[in-house]
């Protein structure tokens, strides 16, 4: 039975929720997969934690919640420090080290940096962090096709942005092939 | 054609990965709910938002009200003019709703409540799921009375059972609470918008006088505006719709009617899912969100050859009794699943006719598979 489960965390703010939302669409409308998704906050409109879940599946899907995490996402230390345990032992952490300073990691599970927000700020607006990692996300984890993500992620983005939130994408994206091919 | 016509032919056939929430929305919009006032509170405020963004498309009204008292009472006044009511919202203002609940009951209007509910009591763990309320669903509101509530279990579901809980509503002219919970509120799944020919819709009965009784256990309804005399009172009121507090043979007839009309219906309102095989010695009941890894602890006892049944009730209230008699007739025992201290296990204790075990969770957490198949083999 192949079933995936992806955790994003990071706070309020950061498109943490839409991140996990463009995943989940990305795989049901575009890889025609089924997908379940959930989201969780605190009651803060802006900062506090916050987290999304996905679980991507060929068959049905009973327990729509993550249990051990295949992938975990993390752009904040709370969330880190919050989430690091649900890691499965050969899990892959994608996380932006400007934000989150590792600690006590198995050593069998798979870090995989990315300087989101700082590459997002470059490319012009710090809103697209979140596209940034999920460009990386699609090259590290192979949870979806590439294809449907950048459909899926331009299914979200206003018309005026669309250039934007591709060349943050691509930036990601890139970024990810390139660390997979030095591993 | 209409608007709404026009609008849900452009859904028809689209696959989408839905929010539980908006699947809430669109289930209303089907079934022709063309009014909806809320008051904003997370696990629910989606719906209000998909509302507010939709309604206004089709000529309907969407009304952010000052609180839940309002908002429950501006869906009132909006179904005696003709409109098909809903509200939503979660525990705290759920708590707010009972009084309108209450005289919704009373004046026989129909009308839909959305409690997408969370962990309380209180403001408790905002935000966080629960199936706390299914007993103040029950009996929340004051006074004897008889209520119908729908529990869905999927994103799909909560669309089907909206629209069935206008239906139901419709009917019966009577309020119908959708018992949905943070989980599935907040959870997407695909869904795909089924063609507006193949969902059934029943429409209101207007007639003539007498509004409030006099023959049959529901009566026409009328409208404000055509011209009839209506007196519409939450006091005990003869079949005219007059007050009369005073005489103990016209509050019988009345409440009786009331509490009759869904009583003697209870086997056409009631809905469960079953999966059971023969020769089984033990089962799970569970439903909401609680049943999805009910159902997976279920199956993955049959993996290890173990036969366990199962029982999903759609419908909370009238509880499905002679389903849980029929379901225990031959088993030695019963697990009760919920997201809470145990509520609806009282009811199951009630008409089972086996050994009734609990599991509850409470704390914003469903339960995993292997805590309820922990829970399933303590039995065994």
């Amino acid at each position: 039975m192949s079933l995936h489960q992806v955790k994003f965390s990071g706070f309020g703010g950061q498109g943490i929720i839409l991140s996990g939302f463009i995943v989940g669409r990305a795989a049901v409308i575009y890889d025609k997969k089924n997908a379940a998704f959930t989201q969780s906050y605190g009651p803060e409109a802006r900062g506090g934690y916050c987290s999304a879940e996905v679980i991507i599946s060929d068959e049905t899907i009973e327990y729509p919640f993550v249990m051990e995490a295949d992938v975990l996402v993390t752009l904040s230390q709370e969330a880190f420090k919050k989430y690091a345990s649900i890691l499965k032992k050969d899990g892959a952490l994608i996380y932006d080290p400007d934000m989150v300073k590792l600690s006590k990691l198995p050593e069998t599970v798979r870090v995989y940096p990315i300087q989101a927000t700082k590459i997002a700020e470059e490319l012009g607006n710090k809103v697209v962090a979140n596209v940034v990692m999920l460009g990386f996300f699609t090259a590290i984890s192979g949870e979806v096709s590439e294809e449907a993500m950048r459909r899926s992620v331009l299914d979200s983005v206003p018309k005026k942005f669309v250039d934007l939130n591709t060349r943050a994408f691509n930036r990601g994206l890139e970024l990810g092939k390139a660390l997979l091919k030095k591993c | 054609m209409s608007v709404r016509k026009k609008f849900i032919e452009e859904l028809e056939g689209r696959k989408s990965f839905l929010l539980g929430d908006e699947a809430c929305a669109y289930g209303a919009i089907y079934a022709g709910c063309d009014f909806f006032a809320a008051y904003p509170i997370t696990p629910a405020s989606e719906i209000a938002e998909k509302m507010a963004e939709v309604l206004p498309q089709m000529g309907g009204k969407f009304i952010q009200m000052e609180d839940e008292l309002g908002a429950i009472s501006a869906v009132i006044g909006a179904v005696w003019a003709g409109a098909k009511g809903m509200t939503a919202t979660s525990g705290p203002g759920f708590s707010l709703m009972q009084e309108g609940i209450g005289y919704g009951v009373m004046t026989e209007t129909p009308f839909v409540v959305v409690d997408v509910q969370r962990s309380g009591p209180s403001t408790g763990q905002a935000t966080k799921p629960s199936q706390g309320d299914v007993m103040q669903a029950r009996w929340g509101t004051h006074g004897d009375h008889n209520i119908i509530a729908l529990a869905p279990w999927s994103v799909e579901e909560t669309f089907y059972l909206t629209v069935e809980a206008f239906n139901l509503a419709e009917r019966y002219r009577t309020p119908v609470l959708v018992l949905s919970d943070g989980e599935i509120g907040h959870l997407r799944e695909p869904f795909v918008f089924p063609k507006a020919d193949d969902i059934e819709v029943e429409n209101r009965f207007y007639g003539e006088p007498p509004f409030f009784g006099g023959g049959g256990l529901v009566p026409p309804m009328s409208k404000f505006g055509r011209g009839d005399f209506v007196h519409i009172t939450g006091s005990t009121h003869k079949p005219n719709g007059l007050r009369d507090v005073e005489t103990q043979s016209v509050h019988d007839e009345l409440v009786r009617r009331l509490y009759d009309k869904i009583e003697k219906n209870r086997e056409k309102i009631v809905k469960t899912n079953l999966d059971a095989q023969s020769g089984s010695k033990f089962g799970v009941i569970s439903y909401g969100v609680s049943a999805r890894p009910s159902y997976g602890a279920v199956l993955q006892a049959r993996r290890k050859r173990i036969k366990v049944d199962f029982l999903r009730l759609v419908t909370l209230w009238p509880f499905p009794r002679n389903q849980v008699r029929e379901f225990t007739k031959n088993l030695r025992a019963v697990l009760v699943v919920e997201e809470n201290l145990g509520q609806m296990v009282r009811e199951v204790e009630r008409f089972a006719q086996c050994r009734v075990e609990f599991f509850g969770m409470i704390g914003g957490r469903t339960p995993s598979v292997s805590e309820i198949y922990s829970a399933l083999k303590g039995m065994f």
